[in-house]
């Protein structure tokens, strides 16, 4: 009954998958495809922090701080490309970005 | 120990739950909710692995910053949830498919790869439970040794703020936004030029 290493990176796969699912299944709403980059970043992080504790090393901390960092940043660009996005067409279709086309 | 185990597979079982519930949820509102879930039982699962710090992190910065983001912009926005959700069993096929495969592979990596033997991380860990400062470690070696990639993270984060606000800035002149006619009218004959400059002497 001993959690291992190995549980926490199947825990983190299965989260990681979720996540890839959910960016092929909601093709068409921006922020589920959004949440699903959360889901994954979020999988990143606990492979991270296992790795940090079950190896003795505190990098990996430091690493999965870095990553909340930069996904922080992601999520607040991504929401302010999309409130940019919705005033001037009125809706978030994915499809529908390709007035740059002509 | 059982208590550490049982406590392991409850907090994963939840966070997967919740995880499969926001991409499939028919209500973004509620996908939103079931992140959030998602985060804090995460963050559960940090404080058993002794990362509280990164946990109370994970609890502040995510569930009461990008969530809340999230929130507010699902419920701003008037959007047609039910549209957008057309074609959603069409790739379901698809999308599983590709998950089966990419898990299979994922599991095959982690268990034909052997990581090191974990039991010396339960002695100490488990015996001096509350002596070990996790905070003040993270602190000694973010401080020292990662202390540029600190400082570029906080860069990262003023370029977006910057970033951020200047995309939603509405009725400025600065304010950068997309005007489609124009766009589409743009000449190539107005927008390049071509020069005959001589050999040697430069524009």
């Amino acid at each position: 009954m001993d959690i291992t290493l190995n549980h926490y990176l199947f825990l983190g796969a299965i989260i990681f998958t979720i996540g890839v699912i959910g960016i092929f299944l909601n093709k068409k709403n921006v922020i589920i495809i959004l949440m699903s980059i959360e889901l994954i970043l979020l999988s990143v992080n606990i492979n991270l922090v296992a790795f940090s504790t079950y190896l003795g090393n505190l990098s990996g901390q430091i690493f999965a701080m870095f990553t909340l960092t930069v996904a922080a940043a992601e999520a607040a660009i991504g929401l302010a490309i999309l409130v940019a996005f919705f005033r001037n067409l009125g809706s978030i279709e994915v499809q529908k970005i390709n007035k740059l086309k002509g | 120990m059982i208590i550490y185990s049982l406590t392991f597979y409850l907090f994963s079982t939840v966070a997967i739950f919740s995880a499969l519930m926001v991409i499939s949820a028919k209500n973004p509102v509620h996908s939103v909710l079931f992140l959030i879930l998602s985060f804090v039982n995460a963050a559960g699962l940090f404080v058993l692995l002794g990362a509280e710090f990164l946990a109370m992190i994970l609890v502040v910065v995510y569930v009461g910053a990008v969530a809340v983001l999230f929130l507010f912009v699902v419920m701003m926005l008037d959007i047609n949830f039910v549209k957008l959700r057309e074609g959603f069993l069409q790739y379901l096929p698809f999308g599983l498919l590709l998950g089966i495969v990419l898990i299979i592979e994922l599991g095959i990596l982690f268990l034909t790869k052997n990581f090191p033997d974990t039991s010396s991380f339960k002695e100490d860990y488990f015996s001096n439970f509350s002596n070990v400062e996790n905070t003040k470690l993270i602190g000694s070696v973010l401080y020292t040794k990662y202390f540029f990639l600190f400082q570029v993270s906080g860069i990262i984060l003023l370029v977006a703020m910057i970033g951020s606000i200047t995309l939603t800035l509405r009725n400025k002149d600065r304010s950068k936004k997309q005007v489609i006619s124009e766009q589409n009218t743009i000449k190539a004959s107005k927008s390049i030029i071509k020069k005959q400059i001589n050999l040697g002497e430069g524009i």
